[in-house]
This record gives structure tokens, sequence and C-alpha cells, in this order.
């Protein structure tokens, strides 16, 4: 199968439980999205998925395609084609946005080869100006200095960069008024094609209104405990999540 | 079209450490033998076939040596760990230096071709000097620059040869008693470069000396004396490699700059010594009227470095600057700072440091800025930053300011930021592995001084620090 496939996962920090058999699905092609009340462990699963190595997989199994992601590195897991868009991006200071996308992207080539400046320019000038970032961005370092707003663009263009099969986006409308959150979601959309999946992370059905997905999940207690249409999305800003704790129990 | 960070695709100089971890049988002619005595420094004396006064010069100073005390009261106590009685201070092959390469013996030629040094020389500069252990084994300067009236040659031709310049201005900069390690040096100096640019004449293409230590339990003692005459400008440069040893060695070096009224001097320095070297150098300059001295200094590997390069602005409006970087990574000391005398009106001064702890590497800055009661409408400006890496390096900063004339004005700002877990992460979910990361963060953050460097040296500095981000990761 291509696309994401969680199964059973477990995951811990130091003793503690933060996904709990959680079992998820999202094909390629399409967009899900995760939804939930705050510390119920949406974050815990994007950086579990990534490799941070705080995050330890006890059992279960998380596939990009038919790679096995669980014992991979988080560098490896990046050239497997995951992409994690951080909810709140750290800043290097020092680095330069051109620099940083270009060692990334020369990273993925054999060893002594490297980008075209002349064709990496280009494409990064062009999905700078998708993301209307001015030129004088390159050479900011990363996120150094950055609103919020500018911290969720950098990462959406380092997504349009490095072209990943998969991408999960924490909280992508966080940060944003709302002109660039459809600067951001028009970017993000231009990326979905049959082999491009998604997942994203959201609190506000408000995001789902400009970038669409095939499915919502509820997350809490570290497993999902419910999963639905587009609708659940509206369903739960109206109700809020106490009505699913209950019927949980 | 932004192009930044993109560099030309040139042989720099090298002095990679793997790179130059490699020695050769040794094979001497002369060897002082082990230990430190008015012996050894009368059979050095008598072996360059010196004038009297130089032999009383290095019998004074041998006497200062042990008069003082090793500066352990202020520095690291890692000093009482160099045994004086255990290193050979003089060691040489006897072949006598040479103006060709094809001159050169076998293993010496070797050991500087394979560190890219004849390859250089053809490529970008002006003139080379090639020091092997005690004494230099080659030296050529290009023809234009004789018959301008410039003198690059060892300091032992130099004191032969040039007496009248040399006498006048040898240890005047760096006097004897300076401290213990200056005592050291004029005993039993060795090597180094002699030069003088006469009055107006400008060196556009940097000279180069590099200082290879081959033998074990060595001491390398090269003695630097450059004397800019009014308005001569000139660039010097200096490498510095060592194989890896299991005992300690030692590099202690004297470099004196004179530059007179409206002289420019600038001395780079990259050095990548092996983690047993102890590297005890003491560098200072003279800025006459309107002259400016610039001291550009990267440190890289040694188990303990103790460093402040220094100018002393004797003349109105001169001009003096540090900028340093040092890389301090396990099993390493960086003790590496500036010292500025302000002694004239309207002088004025830049110190510009930065240094990276690795693992539990250890950096520590050291300033002097000084302006005294005469001195009036001075100005110097400080920055220094560390940068740590991982939970067990460490950085301290002992500024020192003295400033009472009028009219002063001193700025001193400091930073320490540290490379977390979190960003080592992000830059790994974008595809950078652990050492990639860490190159990447620690070039980013020296990236702005690097930029001083001459461009073939900033090259290699930029891969020293990658090969040195290697050895970093578990």
């Amino acid at each position: 199968m291509r696309g994401l496939k969680i199964e059973n996962l477990v995951v811990r920090v130091g003793e503690r439980r933060v996904i709990d058999g959680l079992n998820l699905e999202v094909p390629a092609g399409q967009t899900h999205a995760i939804m939930g009340p705050n510390g119920t462990g949406k974050s815990s699963l994007s950086k579990a998925i990534a490799g941070h190595p705080e995050y330890v997989v006890e059992s279960g199994s998380i596939k990009l395609g038919d790679v096995e992601l669980v014992g991979l590195s988080a560098d490896e897991i990046s050239k497997a084609g995951f992409f994690l868009s951080f909810q709140t991006p750290v800043e290097i200071p020092g680095v330069s946005i051109a620099n940083f996308i270009r060692a990334c992207l020369n990273s993925r080539l054999p060893a002594g080869e490297s980008v075209n400046p002349r064709e990496y320019y280009g494409e990064l000038y062009a999905n700078m100006d998708r993301l209307k970032m001015p030129r004088s961005f390159t050479s900011r370092s990363v996120n150094e200095d950055f609103s919020g707003g500018e911290k969720k663009r950098c990462d959406i263009l380092q997504m349009l960069m490095l072209k990943p099969k998969f991408a999960l986006l924490d909280e992508i409308d966080s940060g944003l008024d709302i002109d660039a959150l459809k600067i951001v979601a028009d970017a993000v959309n231009s990326m979905r094609s049959p082999d491009f999946g998604m997942l994203l992370i959201t609190h506000y059905h408000r995001l789902l209104e400009y970038i669409r997905p095939d499915m919502v999940h509820v997350l809490s207690g570290g497993k999902i405990v419910k999963s639905g249409g587009e609708e659940l999305a509206l369903e739960l800003e109206r109700r809020g999540y106490d009505w699913l704790k209950e019927g949980e129990l | 079209m932004d192009l930044e960070g993109e560099k030309r695709d040139l042989e720099g100089i090298s002095l990679g450490r793997n790179v130059g971890d490699f020695s050769y049988a040794e094979d001497y002619a002369y060897d002082a033998g082990e230990g430190l005595s008015e012996e050894v420094v009368r059979y050095i004396s008598a072996r360059k076939k010196e004038d009297p006064w130089v032999l009383e010069f290095r019998l004074k100073a041998l006497k200062e040596f042990f008069r003082k005390e090793n500066p352990t009261h202020w520095a690291s106590k890692k000093l009482d760990e160099l045994d004086f009685s255990k290193i050979r201070y003089y060691l040489a092959k006897g072949a006598g230096k040479k103006r060709s390469w094809d001159e050169v013996p076998d293993d010496v030629k070797k050991t500087f071709e394979r560190l890219g040094v004849p390859e250089q020389e053809r490529a970008f500069l002006a003139g080379v000097e090639a020091q092997f252990d005690s004494e230099s084994a080659y030296s050529n300067m290009k023809d234009y620059l004789a018959k301008d009236g410039v003198i690059f040659v060892d300091s032992s031709e130099g004191l032969k040869e040039y007496p009248e310049i040399f006498r006048r201005y040898f240890g005047r900069v760096v006097p004897i008693g300076d401290n213990k390690y200056s005592a050291l040096n004029s005993a039993v100096f060795s090597g180094g470069s002699f030069i003088y640019v006469p009055k107006g004449v400008k060196v556009k293409q940097p000279l180069q000396a590099y200082f290879r230590i081959n033998a074990a339990r060595f001491g390398q003692f090269e003695r630097t004396l450059i004397i800019a005459d009014e308005g001569a400008e000139l660039m010097y440069m200096e490498g510095c490699t060592a194989p890896r040893f299991e005992t300690g060695t030692l590099h202690s070096a004297v470099v004196e700059l004179v530059a007179l009224k409206g002289a420019k001097i600038q001395y780079v320095t990259v050095q990548n010594w092996s983690n047993n070297v102890f590297n005890l150098v003491t560098k200072r300059g003279v800025a006459e009227e309107d002259a400016q001295i610039r001291w550009i200094d990267c440190n890289i590997g040694s188990g303990l470095t103790m460093k402040y390069p220094a100018v002393v602005l004797k003349g109105a409006r001169a001009r003096g600057e540090v900028v340093s970087i040092a890389l301090a990574n396990s099993g390493q000391h960086q003790d590496t700072g500036a010292k500025m005398i302000h002694l004239a009106d309207s002088t004025a001064s830049n110190i510009l440091s930065k240094s990276v702890s690795i693992g539990r590497g250890r950096a520590s800055y050291r300033g002097l800025v000084h302006m005294p009661k005469s001195a009036k409408n001075c100005r110097n400006n400080t920055e220094c930053d560390a940068l740590l890496i991982n939970a067990n390096s460490r950085t301290d900063t002992y500024p020192a300011i003295i400033c009472s004339g009028s009219g002063n004005s001193v700025q001193h700002e400091a930073s320490v930021s540290k490379l977390s877990q979190e960003q080592i992460f992000y830059m790994r979910q974008r595809g950078l592995s652990e050492k990639e990361a860490m190159s990447l963060a620690v070039n980013g953050f020296v990236n702005d001084l690097v930029k001083e460097f001459p461009l073939e040296y900033s090259v290699e500095l930029k891969r020293l620090i990658d090969l040195e981000m290697e050895g970093s990761v578990g």
C-alpha cells in the first residue's frame, strides 16, 4: 500500500505512555485531519513518526509505503519521504534559509554531488513567490526573529522544495492571519496529487475549509477514538470533545 | 543571483588533521638531546654559528625561563603536565635550506607535497617558507619582490645577513621576560620568518610559512619578526600541523610585528594541532602613527592552546584588530583572546572572537583593553560569542578593561548560545545527518568571521570544521 499506515503503535517518553495502541491509515492521494483536546498525544504522534530520539516506540509499526520507519533515525525517515511541519519551528542561528535547504537537498544526492545552483535558486524563488515571501528571506537565518506566521511559511517552503511523499502538518494554522492562511493553504494544496499523502493536526475547523480533508480522526488518550468524514470537524467545533470522552467510557 | 556560500572549487591549503597525521622515520644529523640546559642553548647557538650577542641573549633568556613560575595561578593546571626534561629542543637534518623543491630531501619534500605547499606556492603565493622541525627546509620568494627590496628569509638567515635591521627590532616588541614561554623561545628559538618590506612597497600576494612538526617529544620554537616600513603593506599566512603522537609535544613561538607609520600588516594563522600538542604562543605587534595591524587567527586542535594576539597602538590614529575563531573538542582547551594597548590618541581597536566548545571541550576568552589616562579619544569594540554543543562543554570569558583617559569609549558584547537537541532534530528531520547538522550550525555560527580569512584558507577552514564534527559524533 502507498501512503502511511500505523498499526498498534505504543510510544513512551521517559516513563510516560503518550501513544497507546494507535491505528491509522492514510492512503496516498488522501488528506486526513487529526483533531482532539490538548495534551492527548497529537504532537507526540508527529514526533514519534519523525523519529525524535526521546519518543521511544515500544511496539507497533509505522510504514511509509513499504518502508518501516520504526527503528530508523530522523534523517533516514526524512529521506524515506516523510516531512514534518513543526508546531513551533526552532531557530537555527547563522544558517541561512538558502544554505539550509540546499544542504538538505544535497544530503539526498550521492556523496560528492550537489544541486545545480541556477536551477536551485530558480525553484526556490518560484516557491517563495507562491508563498509571498520577499527575496531577502533567503539570506536570513532559519526562523531567527521570525514571526509565528513567517516560521510556518518557512516550513512550508521547505516542504515544497524537498517534495516529500507524505507530510504531517502540525498546527500549520496557528499564528496565521486569514490572508496568510489562504496563501499557505494554496501552497499546500498545490502539493496534492495521487502520489502524495497528508495528515493535518489542528484545533480548528477553519483550516479544513481551505485544505479539505478526506477523513477526520479524533485522538484522545493516545489513540484514535472516532473517525468520520469532513462533517465530523464541524460537529466537533459545535459540540467540543466531551461527548467523545463519555462515549469512550 | 544569490549565491551565498557558493565558492570556487579551488585547492586551498591543506591542514586536515587526518591529512597531517603521518610522519617519516626520525633521522636527524643534529639533535640537542632531551632536556634543557645551558649546554643545549650553547649547542644550538654553535650549530647556527651565531654572533656572541645572540648567544648572550639566549643565555639571559634561559635564566629568565628557569626563574619564572609556570602561570598556573591564572592559567590551566594542565601546564603542569609539561615535562621540560622530556622534550628535545633542537632537531635538524643538516641538509640546509633550499630554494628549489627538487633539492629538498625526499621525505621532507614528500611531507610538504602531501600538505599541498608547493602547489599553493605556484597558485597564489608571493613566497613560501617551509619549516620541518627546527629548521627551514625550503624558502623562496618571487623575483619581483627581491627587486623591490623585500626580504623574506628564515630567522637564522635574517640574523646573519641583515643584523642591522634584525637587531634593532628583535626582542623589542616581545621582551625576553614577557612570560615564561617567551623566555623559553628566546633561549632556544630556531626557524621562523624574518620579513622586511621597504618604504611604500605593497606586497600584493600573501607570503606564507608552513610549520611542520615531524618528531615526537619535540619542541618547536620558531621566531618570527616582521617589519613593514613606512607605508608598506603585506599579508603573512601561517599554517601548522603535527602528526598524532603518544607523548606531549610543545609548540612555543614568538611573533613580533612592527608596522611603521602608515604601514599595514595582516597576519593570518590557521593551526590544526593534534591533541597532545601544547601550543603556547606569544604574538604582539606595535603599530606606529596611522599604521594598522590585523591578527586573523583560527585555532583548531591541540591539548592546550594559550594565545592572546596583541597590538600596541603606539602612534596616533593607529588601528588594531583581532579576528579569532577557536574550536575546542573533547580533550582540548582553547584559551585564547586578544590584547589592545592604546598608548596614543585617537587609536581604534576591534576584537571579534567566536568560540565553539564541543563535547567535553573547553573554550576560554581572555581579553585586555587598556586605555591609560594619557590617551584621548580612543575606541574599542569587543564582541565575543560562544557556542556550546552537547551538555558537557564549557566556555568562560575573562575580559579586563582598563579605561581611564578622556573621550575614550569601550564597548563589550558577549553572548553564549547552545545548539540544542531540538535544533539538531529539526535539521535531521529535513534529512541532514547529526554530523551534517552540527557542521552546518558551526559553520553558520563562525561564517561572518571565516569571511575575513583569505579565500584559500576559508575553504580549508570549512573543511576542517566538517572533519572536527565527524570526530565528535559518538
